[in-house]
């Protein structure tokens, strides 16, 4: 049993069927990757595991934990962190208050805690402030711990989406397109990233485009196409397969 | 720098019932803070959260007419001032509860126009419901606090010092707020709803607490309100209040507290002392000149005129209000930079 089974999942936006009958598994401990053209549905394979979208059919599994329809901060409560494909930070919040936001889930101060001020808020305080600082150093985002976010360059605030991801504390880190718009020294470095969020004992579900960086780090890698899965299997595998090659070149390539 | 000059003005306003002896005077400044906390409140929601609501007069009115209740011949109950504070508070907060959980899922315009909505049938139903709430007459003989067997009565010194008190409790409170969990939250939710709730923040919850908060605010607003003047009537907490309390934290700029006390300072005085007070300079001068059209001429009734050449102006000239928070005016020159951008999808 995977640490997260998606099983025939199904999601239909009216007539179209935007996922169809999925099925996956994500290993414990690896880096799996869910790769496919435009508009093949992995980003809406993300958004039903996180709670935006309900599944038509289908159900979705974490830890033994049945997650299909459950809002999207019990999703994160769960144990299962994101970021975004087109960047979603707090723009006018702090890089450092991002990453403290980030922690929210794990915190269980009410709001009368945060009104008085009491020893559980200010414990907690603590904490958060600890958490974020060590994540802020491990991401190489110290230095600008009091700008704002938006004034990140491109490249640090996709840095700042996983570090605010990982304040969590989850088992399971989704990344839609963590590389998109970032350049080969940028690409470079996020996959030493990536690797080192797995070391920490973090499973990594990604979405990417950027074939090299894919095949370079992904232990298993599944393809979708037209809402379909048509693929598994290791960079190799997957890089042979003749219905992979027709869905990125088209038929007679 | 800032501490120092927190200090200083908190020594001056201490010292105001000491250097102006005009009791009319005190009793405008007390009336004034009463504004100030009713802007607190409306900061939490419109400010922190990002929550455009309308009609927050309806809690102001609320917290009053709970102590009308409570403490008047209306019923011949006599609770205590004191305790009253916080059930007002709390029962204040019960409405914005009940307000909340149904409309928070709208955004925007939407929530602005069933707020509005609300803050037209509270004083209604406390006008039409007569039978219950003295209709347009409201309830007259609300007791007045005593503390130490001394009577406040309808002198407004000690109440211009408990508005003092209670405004630094509200400080306080804020401050905590703002630097916690739930402050931090309510950020997330006006920065990105959809980001908010993937860090784990259950945003109907936060959006119903910023609510019922902010109005606690005017909750205890409303009691004091109702115990300086000993009566409540419909006509106190209609539309107009409702604006002049938006108008403030528009004037002083959103989000700081600094900010939203200075607008409250200057819309409060403007209102309560400055045009009730020039209106008696031009009518004794028109007297004098017996000049009839001065003589009769009520600036008062030019108030909302003001309000709205203040808006225009603000938003014209310093859309970030007076005294913004960082994050507001850097927010509201990105977005001109950024309006030639087009717009992220999910």
């Amino acid at each position: 049993m995977g640490l997260l089974e998606l099983s025939s999942l199904c999601k239909n936006f009216g007539g179209l069927a935007a996922v169809k009958d999925v099925t996956l598994s994500v290993e414990s401990g690896m880096i799996v990757s869910l790769i496919g053209p435009n508009g093949a549905g992995k980003s809406t394979v993300f958004n039903l595991i996180t709670g935006i979208y309900t599944p038509s059919s289908g159900t979705i599994v974490f830890e033994r934990q049945a997650l299909g329809g459950l809002r999207p901060d019990r999703v994160t409560a769960a144990g299962i962190a994101r970021t975004f494909q087109n960047i979603r930070l707090f723009s006018f919040m702090t890089v450092l208050e991002n990453v403290m936001v980030g922690r929210n889930a794990r915190m269980h101060a009410t709001v009368a805690d945060s009104a008085l001020h009491t020893a559980r808020a200010g414990r907690e305080d603590d904490d958060v402030k600890r958490v974020a600082t060590e994540l802020l150093d491990f991401f190489g985002l110290t230095p600008f711990a009091q700008e704002w976010a938006r004034n990140l360059p491109y490249g640090m605030q996709r840095r700042l989406e996983i570090a605010r991801a990982l304040a969590s504390e989850p088992r399971l880190l989704l990344l839609d397109e963590p590389a998109a718009g970032t350049n080969p020294a940028e690409k470079q470095a996020l996959m030493r990233l990536v690797q080192s969020v797995r070391d920490r004992g973090v499973t990594v579900l990604l979405i990417e485009h950027d074939m090299r960086l894919v095949m370079g780090i992904s232990d298993e890698v599944h393809v979708l196409d037209y809402g379909e899965k048509i693929a598994q299997g290791t960079p190799e595998q997957v890089r042979r397969d003749p219905r992979v090659i027709e869905a990125y070149l088209g038929k007679g390539a | 720098m800032k501490r120092t000059l927190a200090i200083i003005v908190g020594i001056v306003l201490l010292l105001v019932p000491l250097i102006d002896r005009n009791s009319s005077h005190i009793s405008a400044y007390a009336d004034t803070g009463g504004l100030v906390l009713l802007a607190f409140g409306l900061n939490i929601i419109v400010g922190y959260t990002g929550l455009l609501a309308l009609g927050f007069a309806a809690f102001f009115a609320i917290g009053a007419y709970t102590y009308g209740f409570a403490a008047s011949p209306q019923y011949g109950l006599h609770l205590n001032f004191w305790p009253m504070i916080l059930v007002s508070a709390a029962v204040a907060a019960l409405f914005g509860l009940l307000l909340g959980a149904p409309t928070l899922r709208l955004r925007g315009d939407y929530l602005a126009i069933v707020t509005l909505g609300f803050g037209e049938i509270v004083p209604q139903v406390l006008q039409n419901l007569d039978k219950w709430t003295g209709g347009p007459d409201g309830i007259a003989g609300i007791d007045q606090p005593r503390l130490f067997g001394y009577a406040f009565g309808f002198n407004p010194i000690p109440y211009y010092y408990l508005y003092l008190v209670i405004i630094l409790i509200a400080l306080w409170l804020l401050n905590n707020l703002r630097h916690s969990r739930i402050g931090r939250s309510w950020m997330a939710i006006r920065e990105d709803e959809l980001a908010a709730a993937h860090m784990g923040i259950n945003t109907t919850g936060a959006k119903l607490a910023a609510f019922s908060l902010g109005a606690a605010f005017a909750g205890v607003a409303g009691v004091l309100f109702a115990a300086k003047l000993s009566t409540v009537s419909p006509s106190g907490f209609d539309f107009n209040t409702s604006v002049m309390i938006l108008a403030a934290l528009v004037l002083g700029g959103m989000g700081n507290l600094t900010g939203v006390i200075t607008g409250a300072a200057i819309i409060g005085l403007l209102n309560f002392l400055i045009l009730p007070q020039s209106t008696n300079w031009v009518q004794a001068l028109g007297q004098q000149l017996h000049a009839s059209a001065l003589a009769n001429l009520d600036l008062n009734q030019y108030r909302f005129m003001l309000y709205g050449i203040i808006l225009v102006l603000v938003m014209l000239f310093r859309p970030e209000g007076l005294i913004p928070s960082a994050t507001r005016r850097a927010e509201l020159h990105a977005e001109q930079a950024d309006s030639a951008l087009p717009e992220n999808n999910l």
